[in-house]
């Protein structure tokens, strides 16, 4: 039980944090905004390859890779908060209390996972307006879906940060694993159009699995075998980032 | 309260490179009192203090803290022990009294008994006022008050200060000592680092020096000075000092004597005694003497005799 309790006092807390400095939440979310409304009149065309007949499905197919984006790329920079919050001591303070290891870094990286949820449903309702239709059942599983993948992107930013201990060296490093991560998920550019051999690569990518498992969903198709092929490896993934991420705190953290 | 035994910490800086930071510290801080660290910057203060409140593993050696061993149970210190660290650590957006109800909540209070104590510990430390604002607008002194606060929100048995009055100004300085007292009378067993001589000299009941990672002396600020030169005493004589002189030389409590200008200067053992004694000595005989002045070595003395240093140089 303490854990769990321990998880939540540090998930209050950091959510507090994000209330009083509601900049931030801005900052995240303006790219993809700028993003769903440039690029909104050239959806249907582009995205005619992979089966858009009409403005509410290109939006279907659309902004789900929108949303892995936010929180793929939001996810892995969360590691410069670690850093910058061990470096003024307040991860100190909370080590000399009986608190849970496991969870001064599960809690911190979960209120990451909230408030990039809370970007994911305001740019949902924002593209609702240009013609996106969801059901609802399947939008909870494709926000279940990202919450996951933005949690074991933030366990991955922490236990890599926890390696280097630098920021100057932590915004290259991720700047160079997202951006092809990103791409060979597809999912701004429909991979429909690459050629073969960049779609095998792309296979390797657990973000393309996960990121064709959310556009089943947005579309609607529960039972569509990239769901639970998604799942699964999404699943796999955050739970191994979690556990790789909290031993590293418990032992680096000096 | 505080019992350890050949504590060690080397660090590896680069591939190969080791510094030793704490080479084998002893100690032995007794129940209720303030316990002084002293020592110059770098000398191994803060990571003794952090192997003690558990966030550094040893390399070496034992400790014992408020009944708790330090390796073999680790959960049990840090219920029983507060530890403010040098820097603090305080968030600017939070306010003191979200701070304080936090820091509680950790330690396993409810949530209901965390807000009475937040309450308890803003009145205690004077910040009722500034408890409703942002860290960020606090001043140097108040968030210091509050980083003491927060170290002591769960009542633990023994409080480390890492430096607590670094940067503060001397009215703040004075206010922080009688906090720490303030906490001493309460029971606490404080044990606090600085590298302010007249602070360990003024606030603590003990004191530790410590010189590269070792303890180089250990005992009352009283007993250390005394144990350099015992105490001097300056007495002004009219007229011819060589009857005087040749009077109190004998003295029991007098080591030694030195004729100065316009009077003298004796070398004594105990200057309760001793002073006495002196005066006695020249009133019996009919010397006329005027100012009369004492002398405490300092821990300055103390350092510069331990390590052919002088502390403030280092
Ligand atoms: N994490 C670390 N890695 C490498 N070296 C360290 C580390 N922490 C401390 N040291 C070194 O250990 C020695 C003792 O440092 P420590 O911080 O304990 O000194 P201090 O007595 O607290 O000094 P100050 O008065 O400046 O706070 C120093 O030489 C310091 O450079
Ligand atoms: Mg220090």
């Amino acid at each position: 039980m303490k854990p769990f309790r321990d998880t939540w006092l540090v998930f209050q807390r950091q959510m507090l944090l994000v209330r009083r400095t509601p900049i931030r939440l801005v900052i995240g979310i303006t790219q993809p905004i700028a993003y769903l409304l440039l690029f909104a009149p050239l959806l249907k065309p582009a995205l005619a390859p992979m089966g858009a007949t009409s403005y509410a499905d290109a939006y279907r197919i659309y902004v789900p890779g929108l949303l892995v984006v936010l929180v793929l790329l939001s996810g892995l920079f969360t590691g410069f908060g670690l850093l910058a919050e061990l470096r003024a001591g307040i991860i100190e303070r909370s080590r000399v209390t009986p608190m849970s290891r496991f969870a001064l870094l599960l809690g911190r990286a979960l209120s990451e996972v909230a408030t990039l949820m809370g970007q994911a449903v305001l740019i949902t309702l924002l593209a609702i307006p240009f013609g996106l239709t969801v059901s609802i059942g399947p939008l909870l599983l494709a926000y279940l879906m990202l919450a996951l993948m933005g949690l074991m992107a933030s366990a991955l930013s922490y236990a890599v940060a926890l390696v280097i201990r630098s920021p100057a060296a932590l915004g290259p490093l991720m700047n160079t694993v997202s951006q092809p991560l990103a791409l060979l998920s597809g999912v701004l550019l429909p991979l429909a159009l690459a050629p073969h051999w960049l779609v095998s690569i792309a296979r390797w990518n657990p973000f393309y699995w996960a990121t064709n498992g959310t556009r089943a969903l947005f579309a609607g198709h529960v039972d569509d075998p990239s769901v639970w092929q998604g799942m699964l490896v999404i699943i796999v993934l955050t739970v191994l980032a979690v556990l790789w991420s909290t031993r590293l705190f418990a032992q680096r953290v000096r | 309260m505080i019992k350890t035994s050949g504590l060690r910490k080397s660090f590896t800086v680069k591939k190969g490179a080791t510094v030793d930071a704490v080479r084998g510290v002893d100690l032995d801080v007794t129940e209720g009192e303030i316990f002084g660290f002293l020592g110059p910057n770098g000398a191994g203060k803060t990571t003794t203090l952090r192997m003690l409140s558990t966030l550094l593993v040893p390399d070496g050696g034992e400790a014992t803290i408020a009944g708790a061993d330090l390796r073999g149970d680790p959960g049990q210190v840090r219920m029983r022990i507060g530890y403010v660290a040098q820097g603090g650590g305080t968030t600017d957006e939070v306010t003191a009294r979200e701070e304080l109800v936090l820091q509680a909540r950790m330690y396993g209070i409810g949530k209901t008994e965390a807000r009475e104590r937040a309450n308890t510990a803003l009145d205690a430390f004077q910040l009722t006022e500034y408890a409703d604002r942002p860290c960020a607008t606090y001043s140097g002194g108040q968030r210091r008050r509050l980083d003491i606060a927060l170290g002591v929100i769960h009542h633990p048995r023994v409080l480390f200060l890492d430096e607590p009055t670094v940067g503060l100004d001397p009215q703040s300085r004075a206010h922080m000592w009688d906090e720490v007292r303030r906490l001493r009378a309460d029971g606490m067993t404080v044990f606090i680092t600085t590298h302010y001589l007249e602070e360990a000299d003024a606030l603590c009941d003990r004191i530790a020096i410590i010189d590269h990672g070792t303890i180089v002396a250990e005992g009352t600020p009283d007993d250390l000075k005394r144990e350099i030169s015992g105490d001097v005493v300056t007495v002004g004589i009219e007229g011819s000092t060589q009857h005087a002189a040749d009077l109190l030389r004998d003295k029991d409590d007098v080591q030694r004597l030195e004729t100065i200008d316009g009077g003298l200067r004796l070398y004594v053992d105990d200057s309760s005694t001793a002073i006495p004694q002196i005066l006695r000595a020249l009133d019996g005989a009919g010397i006329e003497f005027g100012k009369l002045e004492l002398h405490r070595p300092s821990l300055d003395d103390v350092f510069l005799t331990k390590t052919g240093r002088q502390m403030r140089e280092s």
